[in-house]
């Protein structure tokens, strides 16, 4: 779905990465860790084509990004669920209409969404604060609410940054269980995240790979943890 | 091209989610509103001077070009002698359609405005004027000049041309200032929403990465920008327009002696032209904030 090819990527100056070469195969479930500044970040955006290689190739969906246009790239990233540490929303749309931004800016409608909308507000608890504007949101529900405008479309990979950065340990649970449920679900997941209790914790309730930033490259640290 | 699609997008189609993810501007929208119309209330008046121009130009060019005047001054005895003398050698003349002593009464009325209605005409040496109307290419006015001076000795030629060219290049250059400030008020407009538009992309350039985030394409969210300026262009130089043409119609008119100033106005089918200025302004305004935000966008990814 997913694959970075010998990949490198340099914002000037040095290489961040180097020679990475990553394959994302669907129903899989993936941590990214390594230090702050380690390019985990970069690595995301390599993935859903926010970023084209220095070197090498990435592929979304098996198109070549280098050769993808905007286009493409607005169309691929309906296919994939993004949610960034911190999540920025539409300040002046109710937190359900954010929610649904990804079928409106997609041209999609109707009535079945409506209830689908509120299913998936109601799983990520959020439904109560539908009418809510984002500002008005907590940490953690703004996260549940990036969460939820991620996966409405439906897309077959979810990239999560650092989704339990801002919130505790009790909601950080909390997604975590919802990013197992969309696992189960056969979507395929990747998180970036410092923190090895988050996946220690889901150690336990999925089969997790963990993959390690380290000098430039990507190790992967299962047997450590 | 496909900007052109894409943006054209805009208009077509109950697309009212683009509208909502760009949030209101209440203070900005308005400053559009105001300077779209302010230019094309002056759009007007420009259209209109550059038209009333022209058709001074034409009117004097054609109507002025086509007659001349004979005036002859003879010792009363001769006046009518030299008259017929000069309607004959005229109708000689190539290139004169037709020549006319005019009457008493013309002649009065003539002279009327400057000596009051009671002048008794027939009692002052006043010269016979001969109104000669010119066909094809007129007549060689320094070769009628020299028979006059030979047949009828009191004949003075004036042949209009003098006076008539300095007025008819103003005219020309007075339409040519009138196109010329039409293209500065396009321009103008063009400017103001480019910078407007700017303003708008730079201001929500956070809305626009949650777009791109969630997989918006450069069209619709070009498109909800586009819709927006055009729009308020539209409605803008609408009012614009209205108060122009309003005021023209408000213009005293001062009737035959119509001139210059009052003639300022539209003249049968030109009224379409006022008309037309909302839809240029909503087009230039489409153009230059279709160009603004693809040039933004372009910088993101």
């Amino acid at each position: 779905m997913i694959e970075l090819d010998n990949v490198a990527y340099s914002y000037g100056g040095g290489e961040l990465l180097s020679g990475l070469t990553l394959r994302l195969a669907p129903g899989s479930f993936h941590f990214l860790t390594g230090p702050s500044g380690a390019g985990k970040t970069t690595l995301l955006k390599l993935c859903y084509g926010a970023l084209v290689p220095t070197a090498g190739h990435a592929r979304l969906f098996g198109e070549d990004v280098r050769r993808m246009d905007r286009d493409a790239i607005a169309l691929s990233r309906r296919r994939i669920g993004v949610v960034h540490q911190d999540c920025q929303f539409l300040d002046h749309l109710s937190v359900a209409e954010n929610v649904a931004l990804p079928l409106t800016v997609a041209g999609e409608g109707g009535g079945d969404l409506e209830q689908n909308l509120i299913e998936l507000m109601t799983w990520v608890g959020l439904k109560s604060r539908a009418e809510a504007l984002p500002p008005e949101l907590s940490g953690g529900e703004r996260q549940r609410a990036a969460l939820a405008r991620a996966v409405i479309m439906s897309p077959e990979v979810i990239l999560a940054d650092e989704p339990t950065g801002n919130v505790d340990w009790e909601m950080s649970q909390r997604l975590l269980r919802l990013l197992v449920e969309l696992n189960r679900m056969g979507k395929t997941i990747l998180i970036a995240t410092h923190d090895l209790g988050l996946i220690r914790s889901a150690k336990s309730q999925v089969q997790a790979r963990v993959l390690r930033i380290s000098n430039r490259k990507l190790q992967s640290a299962g047997a450590d943890l | 091209m496909r900007l052109i699609r894409d943006s054209l997008g805009a208009f077509t189609g109950s697309d009212t989610g683009a509208d909502r993810v760009v949030p209101p501007t209440g203070f900005t929208a308005s400053l559009t509103l105001f300077a779209a119309g302010a230019m094309a209330f002056l759009a007007v008046f420009a259209l209109a001077l550059s038209l009333a121009a022209g058709r001074l130009a034409t009117s004097w060019g054609d109507e002025l070009a086509r007659a001349s005047t004979l005036r002859i001054s003879a010792p009363a005895g001769q006046q009518a002698q030299q008259t017929e003398a000069a309607l004959r050698l005229l109708g000689q003349t190539p290139g004169v359609a037709s020549a006319r002593a005019l009457s008493e009464a013309e002649q009065q009325a003539l002279l009327e405005p400057w000596f009051g209605p009671d002048l008794p005409l027939a009692d002052l040496p006043v010269p016979q004027l001969i109104e000669i109307i010119e066909e094809g290419e007129g007549f060689d006015g320094a070769g009628l000049r020299l028979r006059l001076q030979a047949e009828v000795p009191g004949a003075v030629l004036d042949d209009h041309t003098r006076w008539r060219r300095p007025l008819v290049a103003a005219a020309g250059k007075l339409r040519l200032l009138g196109a010329v400030s039409i293209l500065l008020i396009a321009g103008a407009v063009a400017a103001m929403v480019t910078l407007a538009a700017n303003a708008a992309l730079a201001a929500n350039a956070q809305v626009i990465a949650v777009l791109r985030l969630v997989g918006a394409t450069d069209g619709f969210i070009a498109r909800a920008f586009v819709r927006r300026f055009t729009l308020r262009a539209l409605g803008g130089a609408a009012l614009g327009a209205a108060a122009g043409s309003g005021a023209l119609l408000l213009m005293p008119s001062a009737g035959e002696t119509a001139g210059f100033l009052t003639g300022l106005s539209f003249v049968g089918w030109h009224w379409i032209f006022p008309l037309l200025v909302p839809l240029l302004t909503a087009a230039v305004a489409f153009a230059a904030t279709a160009i603004a935000a693809r040039r933004v966008l372009g910088d993101l990814r």
